[in-house]
């Protein structure tokens, strides 16, 4: 009985108690992200923003979702139920798992696995088909072009950005994550590596469906795109499940480009800091970035989006791999 | 130890329940999700014997790119389900074939595997152990330098089937008009805008 508890049931225990120490911070993170878009979008289009609910607004986002869950479910005709429900279960629950290999500081990481960065790389790939399948199984036109639009779209990205983590990974040399966070210790990959860090920004709002590339869901043409015949819980798990994707596509960029947990200088201000508050302070800058784009940029036309991809961005990827590769081997600065 | 072994017979239960659901599903839509699931099902298995690089790049190369266009297609294609029905029975017979021939050489694998049990490792020898280097690094220092005419090739014979699908697709329609974006941004409102003083009641 001691070594069933000790052997198997603490164990049990502690991981269910970390696994919550991830998800509920980042549940609250994600409420609050739309209150600061909405804020932020709002100082940048002079308006107030949400102001009623709470001390300026910010019970905004619980009055919201309490709204969501309280309103009827609704599965159309011809649907295909058991798809239909599975698909925002989906896109919610790739959004949450994404997080067990990221870590939060040196050592604070659910599961420091070998291949990380290719765990990550995957779980975002399959975010694609929770939009794919809730297109399909509403039986709705606009539902459905909205889902091959996002399938074109994200499997387009895809292809570049994993061209951009080739480059970082020459230069680190490992694919675990702690390891490449520990490699910027003398500078950040932003720096030597600028344009791939500027083309992985783009491809994260790609990949996650924000604007100027939210065709998948582009209100002007496809009423609400794939989730246009969701509603109540389903409809707020693809809205949390959306948002905890930009949180994650935030982090990855800050893990990748931007130094992780480290703080900017390594001397003394700055490592009284706690990493995990430095690595929250980048995420929360790419954040603001998402929403600051979203607020300038007009949306992309669909075939300017495939050509940016396609023509623009796998190009250079590639070239930029072999320049990397190139210089890496001419200087000797190969990681061992 | 245990919990490995449940781990395994849940992954292969499901894998074979999975690519039965892939066959006899009726909605070909299904039938690819089931197909996706059993991806899985073999990534996870991969992921148990310690090739934890091969189970990755299963899910991204065939669940998040090769999968989502199959589901793509199938998506769109209008089938008639009766029609295929009626003409599965013709091509049985060649699909027995091929299957009992997948099996003799699972037979082959497998009864080697029992007859020599140490054939195994010494194909495996030139694998340096897992304590030593992690299993990414081994696979590719076995592959760009043991292997990597072999390697080489498979990207030729990739590039081929590229360039065949765009031969087979690529054709010259004329009257198509396309945007040219660095036209569009050289220019100038000079070579575009002409401002003129109309008299009134002359015209331009």
């Amino acid at each position: 009985m001691a070594e069933f508890w000790s052997g198997f049931l603490l164990p049990l225990i502690i991981m269910v108690l970390q696994i919550l120490a991830i998800t509920v911070p980042l549940l609250v993170a994600v409420a609050f992200m739309t209150y600061a878009e909405r804020k932020i979008m709002g100082a940048m289009q002079m308006r107030q923003g949400p102001s009623i609910v709470g001390p300026f607004g910010l019970m905004q986002p619980f009055a919201d979702g309490l709204k969501l869950f309280a309103k009827e479910q609704i599965l159309p005709e011809g649907a295909n139920r058991i798809v239909f429900y599975v698909a925002p279960m989906l896109t919610f629950f790739l959004a949450l798992i994404a997080w067990a290999v990221i870590p939060f500081d040196y050592g604070v990481v659910l599961s420091n696995i070998n291949v990380g960065v290719l765990y990550l790389f995957a779980i975002s790939s399959l975010g694609v088909y929770g939009i794919v399948m809730a297109g399909w199984a509403s039986n709705s036109r606009y539902a459905f072009l909205g889902a091959l639009r996002s399938a074109a779209q994200m499997v387009s990205y895809e292809v570049s950005m994993g061209l951009i983590i080739i480059t970082v990974l020459l230069c680190v040399g490992s694919l675990n994550l702690t390891d490449i966070v520990r490699a910027q210790e003398k500078v950040w990959f932003c720096i030597p590596l600028l344009p791939m860090f500027v083309m992985f920004f783009i491809s994260a709002l790609a990949e996650t469906n924000r604007a100027p590339f939210d065709l998948p869901e582009g209100e002007s043409e496809l009423v609400a795109g794939f989730m246009v015949e969701y509603s109540s819980a389903p409809f707020a798990l693809f809205f949390l499940g959306e948002y905890a994707n930009m949180i994650l596509m935030s982090a990855m960029t800050s893990i990748l480009f931007l130094g992780g947990w480290l703080p900017p200088l390594p001397f003394a201000p700055f490592t009284w800091v706690p990493g995990i508050v430095w690595f929250a302070l980048k995420i929360a800058f790419c954040l603001f970035t998402y929403v600051w784009v979203r607020a300038t940029v007009p949306r992309y036309r669909y075939d300017q989006l495939m050509r940016l991809g396609w023509k623009v961005f796998l190009p250079l990827s590639l070239f930029w791999v072999v320049l990397t590769a190139g210089v890496l081997v001419t200087f000797g600065w190969l990681p061992k | 130890m245990i919990l490995q072994g449940i781990a395994f017979y849940v992954f292969a239960a499901l894998l074979v329940a999975s690519g039965v659901m892939v066959i006899s599903a009726r909605n070909p839509v299904h039938s690819v999700l089931f197909l996706i699931l059993a991806f899985f099902q073999a990534a996870g298995l991969c992921l148990l014997m310690g090739a934890e690089f091969i189970a990755m790049i299963l899910i991204i190369v065939y669940v998040g790119a090769v999968a989502v266009l199959f589901l793509f297609v199938v998506m769109m294609l209008d089938i008639n389900f009766r029609e295929l029905r009626q003409g599965a029975m013709e091509v049985l017979p060649l699909g027995a074939l091929v299957g009992l021939i997948l099996l003799a050489e699972l037979a082959a694998v497998l009864g080697g595997w029992i007859v020599a049990p140490n054939v195994a490792a010494i194909a495996g020898a030139p694998t340096p152990a897992i304590d030593q280097v992690s299993n990414t690094q081994a696979l590719g220092r076995l592959m760009y330098t043991q292997y990597v005419y072999l390697f080489q090739a498979s990207g030729v014979v990739l590039l081929i089937a590229m360039i065949g699908a765009i031969v087979l697709t690529l054709r010259h329609r004329p009257g198509v008009r396309k945007q040219n974006i660095g036209a569009q941004i050289s220019r100038r409102r000079e070579d575009v805008v002409v401002i003129r003083k109309v008299p009134t009641g002359e015209g331009v």
